[in-house]
């Protein structure tokens, strides 16, 4: 059961995710991405006294949809919990060399580096500053790595082939001139 | 109930996959973006290119139904360069600093990660915040 606990390679993983596009066209016609339900999640919380436009509309209908995410923290748990890799990350010896300099002990020991995640008033203020950063853009973008990478390119629309320039330009920016500067 | 399950099951794969493949991990993601390994990179090209052949499969095939009967259309994106250019922007300061995109992060809330769990805090505000601002924000 080696496969069930070992890291699965990009040639994979890639057309599996790849194989979102069409099984959610033949479940129900719908178009494959993630970012929306955050958008839903504000559609079900908002008070009546705030009433902003953008979450006014019937979440119901919007209900797959949230069942689909709802199993991605199911698979999440099955594959990071019930079925966990015992090994570290196997970066590659590049990436290894550079976050070393960056002052890592144990890179790829867990996912996630401690040193970002483990419970912190500056942590947690810092993981929270971000999420602002993916929500307010995916929401602007109109979608994130699965809606405009994955299912807009996939399906040739020009408007996803922005965003993901876009996307890989805060990406570059924020790992090679933010990242080192925050971590001395 | 039913009708929802095939959507749980695709979104278990779906979750499973991410953390099997390690794209919620940080130390991934920073080195995809210093093109230091091939891993993501193939990843996303080997899924884009299942998408596309499958898309095209699909367009292709006589009888486009989904299971629920309903005829298969692939929406447009809404036209536009503006919202897609500064969003995608932004969206990439996010992911470059945090090395989570929204599948990964529901991914990773489910391993029982609380930091992960402020990052969709987190990414439930900014959501907000857009709402909020939309109307003033160039598209």
């Amino acid at each position: 059961m080696d496969w069930l606990t070992h890291p699965w390679p990009w040639y994979v993983a890639g057309p599996l995710i790849g194989l979102m596009v069409p099984m959610m066209l033949f479940i129900g016609n719908r178009s494959f991405g993630i970012s929306n339900n955050l958008r839903h999640l504000c559609a079900i919380t908002q008070p009546p006294k705030v009433d902003i436009d953008f979450f006014r509309y019937n979440w119901k209908e919007h209900t797959w949809s949230l069942v689909f995410v709802i199993g991605t923290g199911l698979g999440g748990y099955l594959a990071g919990v019930v079925f966990a890799n015992p090994l570290p990350v196997e970066l590659s010896p590049a990436a290894q060399e550079m976050l070393t300099s960056w002052g890592f002990t144990q890179p790829g020991h867990n996912l996630v580096p401690e040193e970002l995640f483990h419970t912190s008033v500056h942590n947690f203020t810092f993981l929270f500053a971000c999420g602002v950063l993916v929500g307010f853009g995916t929401r602007y973008a109109g979608g994130c790595t699965s809606g405009h990478a994955i299912t807009g390119l996939s399906t040739l629309q020009l408007p996803s082939l922005y965003a993901v320039l876009g996307i890989f330009g805060g990406g570059l920016f924020a790992s090679w001139f933010l990242v080192p500067r925050m971590l001395q | 109930m039913t009708r929802y399950l095939p959507y749980l099951l695709v979104g278990v794969l779906f979750g499973f996959v991410l953390i099997k493949a390690e794209t919620a991990s940080w130390y991934r993601i920073q080195e995809m973006f210093h093109f230091q390994s091939f891993h993501m990179f193939g990843i996303l090209f080997s899924a884009i290119v299942t998408g596309l052949i499958s898309v095209q499969i699909v367009k292709r095939l006589n009888k486009q139904t989904a299971l629920d009967g309903q005829a298969i259309a692939i929406p447009e994106k809404a036209p536009g360069r503006k919202s897609y250019l500064f969003g995608g922007l932004i969206f990439g300061f996010g992911w470059g600093l945090i090395g989570l995109c929204p599948g990964p992060i529901f991914a990773l809330v489910g391993t029982g990660s609380l930091g992960a769990l402020v990052v969709l805090a987190g990414a439930l505000h900014g959501t907000w915040l857009y709402g909020a601002l939309k109307q003033h924000m160039p598209h």
